[in-house]
């Protein structure tokens, strides 16, 4: 019972506001000592997961090439490149782009986009540029709304997108679970089943997405009916 | 064999770099911070398999410590105006979004083609790491192509991805930090706890409060472990199998499936699962570090819902 005080620490520390790096070292280093493991021990065991999930962070290669495209003026183009698509709306781009990264995450394809390489470059400037081509200017709580909502349209893509691929982690997780509990499972039963609430969620997400826009429009200023 | 250790080769050489180029930016007053928390990473990825596991767990410590205490500054290269990337714009045009293609194009390259190659009876890419292989590659690939096609200088890269790196800062290292985390949790027990938890005090007696639990505890579960991966085997050892699928008879690929997209609902909703939802926040430069769970929060809520009527209208359907 006692060791959820480290999982508490993790919510306290965030809720507060703390550098979560730091709540992160100190709920590990509570949570084992709790569970009766020597500090030496927690920190050696910490140190060894972190080296083992490096790979996590191997994907920060993508930046100097996003880097050297933004400074020769990659989102500018793209900005340029949907203000002369008129019809391209706020709703249209996103909810395009929510489809395009639910099939291809649907086909094993998570990584050709991202938050790093796709939502930053691309997709955020030219969902500013569709706003800005309906409304009018648009001032910073609107953009950064906008911005949130790109990012959030990527992860919903990829999250009930990636389920319904066969060799994905989770399904090869839930069939090895599944096999040392006595049940044999094929993948594509388990990614089969992943297909219903991928339609739920592409439905909600771009009615929300639809909402958005019009919010969008009606808070925008006056010379957007012109 | 082309292995995982070489991307950890090629990041610790780019990490390094950004270190020694972070302690030379005079226009940075933390530079020495930057230039300790960047060059302890780029250590990470150039020796961790040498430094042992007390060793790496000090390197972990030392870089909380660097980054929590006292802030990390934002480096800012010497680079083009505005007025001069609108105008590089103009010139390039369409021919910008060719490095940024080559990228998508080499991973799609590398899983269908790439991973078949056998070179001396040895495949060319490690099989289990060909995603992460083919990034790297066409991160590097992509370089190349910008810096011809495009004509940047040749510390351009460098230095820019050195930019986003600081203005990531130190949220590009959580979601390694709540994976090792993860591990943490794991040695001490927390998630049997949980799930003992949630079977002692909550009578299963019904589908409707079976299926509820399930799914609410892998999207709750998930929120308090940043990741459904670790949610997964408490739940369904605790709930999915003794009462959804043994006591209930529902069909197993059905609640599992369904119960991990439940847990996404709690990835959606929460800090821990950093990668989805801080890192972002971070590279889109929003004032609210919470901006993207704000967003998500209206779609993981009824979308949790809706699994839950779904698991109960398709497991049960024999």
């Amino acid at each position: 019972m006692l060791i959820l005080l480290g999982v508490a620490l993790v919510v306290a520390g965030f809720a507060i506001g703390l550098n979560p790096l730091l709540v992160v070292v100190a709920s590990a280093l509570v949570t084992g000592m709790l569970a009766g493991h020597p500090l030496v021990e927690v920190l050696s065991a910490f140190g060894k997961a972190f080296n083992q999930n490096r790979y996590v962070s191997a994907v920060w290669l993508i930046l100097p090439v996003i880097g050297v495209l933004e400074r020769a003026g990659l989102q500018e183009r793209a900005r340029a490149l949907i203000s002369g698509f008129r019809a391209l709306t706020l709703p249209r781009l996103l909810i395009g782009y929510l489809l395009f990264r639910q099939l291809t995450s649907a086909l094993g394809l998570t990584s050709i986009a991202g938050h790093a390489q796709t939502v930053r470059p691309l997709v955020a400037p030219m969902a500013e540029a569709a706003a800005e081509a309906q409304g009018g200017p648009l001032d910073e709580p609107t953009r950064e709304r906008i911005r949130a909502f790109t990012a959030a349209t990527d992860n919903v893509g990829l999250l009930f997108g990636e389920d319904i691929f066969l060799a994905i982690g989770s399904i090869l997780l839930m069939v090895g679970f599944l096999a040392q509990s006595g049940i044999v499972m094929e993948p594509l039963h388990l990614s089969l089943w992943a297909i219903p609430t991928a339609i739920a969620a592409f439905l909600l997400h771009s009615a929300r997405l639809i909402l958005f826009g019009r919010n969008i429009a009606r808070t925008a200023p006056s010379e957007a009916g012109q | 064999m082309i292995k995982l250790s070489l991307v950890y080769l090629l990041a610790g050489l780019v990490f390094a770099t950004y270190a020694v180029l972070s302690v030379r930016d005079a226009a940075n007053p933390k530079r020495w911070r930057n230039g300790a928390f960047w060059g302890l990473f780029a250590l990470s990825f150039l020796a961790g398999d040498y430094l042992g596991d007390l060793g790496n767990g000090m390197l972990v410590l030392a870089l909380a410590v660097i980054a929590g205490i006292g802030k990390l500054g934002q480096g800012a290269p010497a680079g083009p105006t505005p007025a001069e990337k609108f105008g590089s714009a103009q010139r390039l045009g369409n021919r910008l979004f060719v490095p940024a293609l080559v990228v998508p194009g080499v991973v799609l390259f590398g899983t269908l083609v790439l991973k078949q190659v056998v070179l001396a009876g040895q495949p060319l890419f490690d099989p289990k790491q060909v995603t992460l292989i083919s990034l790297a590659l066409g991160a590097v690939i992509a370089v190349a192509v910008a810096l011809l096609l495009l004509r940047q200088p040749l510390m351009a890269p460098l230095q820019e991805g050195r930019r986003l790196m600081d203005t990531v800062g130190w949220a590009a290292l959580l979601p390694q930090m709540l994976a090792a985390l993860g591990a943490v949790f794991a040695l001490a027990g927390v998630g049997q706890v949980v799930g003992d938890l949630v079977t002692t005090w909550i009578p299963m007696d019904t589908k409707v409060v079976a299926v509820a639990v399930y799914c609410l505890g892998m999207a709750g579960f998930t929120m308090l472990m940043g990741n459904a991966f670790a949610a997964f085997p408490v739940m369904t050892a605790g709930v999915a199998l003794p009462f959804l699928i043994h006591k209930f008879g529902g069909d197993p690929a059905v609640i599992c499936a369904i119960g991990m997209l439940s847990g996404f609902c709690g990835t959606l909703s929460t800090p821990l699962a950093a990668n989805f939802n801080l890192v972002p926040s971070a590279l889109l430069e929003l004032k609210d570090r919470y901006g993207v769970i704000r967003a998500q929060i209206p779609t993981a809520a009824p979308l949790l819902l809706i699994n839950m009527v779904l698991m109960y209208v398709l497991a049960f359907r024999a």
